[in-house]
């Protein structure tokens, strides 16, 4: 299945772009991030630490567990400093 | 109610003022206005990213839960992102209901949920480079109260 791939803050800053889209059999947010990581060094750097990230599917905060199916847009982003 | 998401800059003052004038039938007004912190005048300026949707989309979530909440008259979020100078309003929350009771506990409640549930992140220009602000805990800790 095809995922739009979104990153924020530092995770974006860490893995150079913005938004991908990835082309992905990855059946859970986990799943994704192994996959991500064995990408190269940046990628697996951004994501080594999952307690310090949050993860939105299809823009309604989830977590690294969940299931990708019928999902389109993954975001990865720090913990949110809003106000 | 309303969620207001922009690069520009606003005046709380006018924004205050001209939600007040629309509530009719309310008694109480309560308003938070966050400002940028200069550092003592070391901040350069602050960058605001957030994720367009999501953001206004979470915003309008937390407001209806507000409104399940308590009674309210009327609700009003403003926020800003891009760059920002030292001083200047980031963001203003408004609440407006028949006592005030429920105006500033769903104004508090607005204000904790806007810190750590609404996709904003805050990166600070310094004379050291640029660093992006940490979650702290006790925004985290906030939540629990409600």
């Amino acid at each position: 299945m095809k995922l739009e791939v979104i990153y924020f803050a530092w995770v974006r800053e860490r893995i150079g772009l913005p938004r991908e889209l990835i082309e992905t059999r990855a059946q859970t947010v986990a799943d994704l991030v192994t996959e991500l990581r064995a990408r190269d060094e940046s990628y697996d750097l951004a994501f080594a630490d999952l307690a310090s990230l949050r993860v939105a599917l299809d823009q309604e905060l989830g977590s690294f567990d969940a299931p990708l199916a019928g999902v389109r847009e993954v975001a990865f982003f720090p913990p949110m400093t809003g106000g | 109610m309303q969620v207001v998401v922009q690069a520009k800059a606003f005046d709380a003052g006018a924004a205050l003022n001209g939600f007040a004038a629309g509530v009719a039938g309310a008694g109480a007004v309560v308003s938070f206005t966050g400002l940028v912190r200069d550092n003592g005048g070391r901040l350069a300026a602050m960058e605001i990213e957030h994720y367009p949707g999501m953001t206004e989309k979470a915003i309008a979530s937390m407001m209806d839960q507000a409104a399940a909440r308590w009674a309210l008259v009327d609700a009003l979020v403003i926020h800003r992102f891009g760059r920002l100078a030292g001083g200047e309003p980031i963001m203003m929350v408004a609440v407006a209901s028949k006592h005030r009771a429920d105006a500033f506990q769903a104004a508090e409640f607005l204000m904790d949920y806007l810190k750590s549930r609404a996709p904003f992140w805050k990166k600070e220009l310094g004379p050291d480079g640029a660093t992006w602000v940490a979650a702290r805990d006790e925004d985290e800790t906030a939540l629990e109260r409600w």
